[in-house]
């Protein structure tokens, strides 16, 4: 007994416990109800398990940059409206160039285009979190959120227009889907993945500088406006990134970095950022295999995810948003 | 605040002013709502003696019907605004923003499922005992809430909007209702005819009765302290404040589905112009928030005429981007 309550202290050991955990989660979704060939099953759920695995350290740790970057715990950078110019952008692509013309276009050109698109939305919203003061923290996010609703009107709007004929190939985009992932896509996207990862890793230190607040960074010798600056890029262009592989999923980030920060116990980027992915892992992963498998739903796996992100979120804000 | 003003001649005479203006144009906008349409309905024809009686049907089943609703819709949501505007103490807010329409939504849907054959106004009923639970909770998060900044609030209403919202979604996609209910949760009139409007006339009382009650609301917007002071039951003023909104909201919901933004655009143009009595502007928002509806829904009749546009859609557009000027607007005032 002892010796677990020891072991329970050290980080090491719980982060040891989530891998474990996440490892069962993979092979149980790899392996369970299995009834065609194995060939197919690894192709199959290879693709879709890549995905998963994707978003999760996409918005996982962008969202734990995201909140020690603004110094609060009940953000995610996915509230500001960048699932709602998704949409948008899907609706105007059918309309402008029609459903064959979104084929013509090409899965990958599209990926990129947006991409851009959401980066530079994300940008033009991330000048309000410098202007001023803590307040203006809040007015930026409901700025995001009123764009985000007028963005889905417009969608709305232009879905009235679009030809019933082509509707249906904008429907299936509605919702955030982890099984019709387009497979081009896995690899530039994994790449890009990787890039931030990387960055947000080797700057793991400067993150633990700047949770000390503005001042303290700046006087520990931090180029404060600078440093923040860049890993917001990256945070916005990870959250795009998510966005253009699965489509909109808004509370799954800030769900997992609460539960990456009380299983840890700590805030350390060293510990926090690998919970976090993992964390990411073990909830689509498994929450997939439980929600499909054990209760028989179908696909339902980002509808519970945002419900439980949602109450989640209502309960950080009721304990004052701190922790 | 202003809550006393010099009430010389020359104001009182800007006044008149202002308020014949304002009329006209709203008597203007039905006129227009009345004449626009696939059917084609001039003047001419009306006053000609011609028997034509397809006209008239048109003119008395469907354009009337519809124009009515317009107003009676667009001036309660718009007072319903300013109401929770008052008692969630936050110019940022109204029902479609704090759950409460997204609640009367849900309740549709229960009714629907579980009790099809219900009468609606028994439908209503549940519809808005739902809207009065979802807005009780919003004001029951928000006092338990310790941080509070003026944008957090509109912030905590648009979450729990978006869970209530969730739930309702996860509901409809298991009894396979996602179509049914996109169909009527957005603003809608264009199924409006004879018969199926006239339980707005409903919200037209309840709208009255918060008219009548202004003053106490107005004191309700400053505070339980001072409001307690004054003699006044806090607690049971704010529980007729959203049982006046709940209902209203459960009317509107229940016959041509949410209207967003009317209730928040329209208090604060108001309140920017006339001050923060509700007494004083009560009035101003149910004309305004009558035209801008009636603006609203004509625009989309129009832009892909002979189609239309949902009401709830252009308000969302035109709506939001008015919203977000406001907030931009009190962002450099505040000098943020």
């Amino acid at each position: 007994m002892a010796t677990l309550q020891f072991l329970w202290r050290t980080q090491a050991f719980r982060l040891a416990i989530l891998l474990v955990l996440a490892t069962v989660s993979v092979v149980t979704f790899m392996t369970v109800a299995v009834e065609v060939e194995w060939s197919f099953i690894l192709q199959h759920r290879g693709a879709k398990l890549l995905s998963m695995a994707l978003v999760a350290a996409a918005l996982g740790m962008s969202t734990v940059v995201f909140q020690t970057v603004t110094h609060n715990t009940i953000l995610t950078p996915a509230v500001m409206g960048l699932d709602a110019l998704y949409l948008f952008l899907q609706a105007l692509l059918v309309l402008l160039l029609t459903s064959a013309g979104v084929v013509a276009l090409g899965g990958v050109n599209k990926f990129f285009l947006e991409l851009v698109l959401m980066v530079a939305l994300s940008m033009w919203l991330v000048r309000w979190l410098f202007a001023g003061n803590a307040s203006s923290l809040h007015l930026m996010l409901l700025v995001g959120i009123v764009v985000g609703i007028l963005f889905r009107s417009l969608t709305s709007f232009a879905m009235r227009m679009i030809d019933p004929n082509e509707f249906n190939s904008l429907q299936d985009r509605m919702f955030a889907n982890f099984n019709t992932v387009q497979t081009a896509l896995l690899p530039p996207s994994a790449v890009l993945m990787l890039l931030g990862a990387v960055f947000f890793w080797h700057r793991r230190h400067v993150l633990d500088v700047l949770a000390l607040g503005r001042d303290a960074a700046i006087n520990l010798g931090v180029d404060y406006r600078r440093a923040v600056l860049q890993l917001l890029v990256v945070v916005c262009a990870m959250v795009a990134l998510s966005t253009a592989l699965v489509g909109p999923v808004t509370f799954f980030g800030l769900l997992v970095a609460n539960m990456a920060y009380q299983w840890m116990g700590t805030r350390r980027h060293v510990w926090v950022l690998p919970a976090v992915v993992l964390w990411g892992v073990i909830m689509l992963l498994g929450g997939q295999v439980i929600l499909e498998r054990v209760m028989g739903f179908n696909s339902a796996i980002s509808v519970a995810v945002e419900f439980v992100g949602g109450l989640v979120f209502i309960f950080l804000l009721m304990r004052g948003g701190k922790a | 605040m202003r809550l006393h003003r010099p009430c010389d001649g020359a104001a009182t005479r800007v006044n008149a002013l202002a308020w014949t203006g304002a009329l006209a144009a709203l008597f203007a906008l039905a006129l227009a709502s009345l004449a626009v349409g696939v059917s084609d309905v001039s003047w001419d024809t009306l006053w000609s003696d011609s028997d034509d009686d397809l006209v008239a049907q048109v003119l008395l089943f469907s354009r009337v019907p519809r124009t009515l609703a317009l107003l009676l819709a667009g001036s309660a949501m718009a007072v319903a605004g300013l109401l929770m505007q008052m008692l969630a103490r936050n110019h940022f807010v109204e029902p479609s923003t704090v759950g409460t329409v997204e609640s009367a939504t849900l309740g549709m849907m229960v009714t629907m499922l579980f009790a099809p054959q219900l009468p609606v106004l028994a439908k209503m009923g549940v519809a808005a005992l739902f809207a009065l639970a979802g807005s009780a909770l919003f004001l029951a998060v928000l006092s338990r809430i310790r941080l509070r900044s003026a944008w957090i609030v509109p912030l905590v209403g648009l979450i729990l909007a978006g869970v209530i919202e969730a739930v309702t979604t996860f509901v409809a996609y298991q009894f396979d209702m996602i179509q049914v209910l996109r169909a009527w949760s957005n603003g809608d009139f264009s199924t409006i005819v004879d018969g199926r409007y006239e339980m707005l006339w409903l919200s037209l009382a309840v709208t009255i009765v918060a008219c009548f009650a202004a003053d106490r609301f107005t004191v309700v917007g400053l505070g339980e302290s001072f409001a307690t002071n004054l003699g006044l039951n806090y607690r049971a003023l704010v529980w007729q404040g959203l049982l006046v909104v709940a209902l209203v909201t459960a009317c509107v919901v229940v016959t041509v589905g949410g209207i967003p933004f009317v209730g928040l655009i329209v208090p604060n143009i108001v309140r920017l112009v006339v001050g923060d009595n509700v007494r004083r502007n009560v009035l101003w928002v149910a004309v305004l928030g009558a035209g801008l509806t009636m603006a609203c829904d004509l625009l989309g009749r129009l832009l892909i005429a002979p189609y239309e546009i949902p009401v709830g859609t252009v308000m969302g557009v035109v709506g939001s981007a008015l919203f977000l000027v406001i907030l931009l607007r009190q962002r450099r005032l505040a000098g943020g």
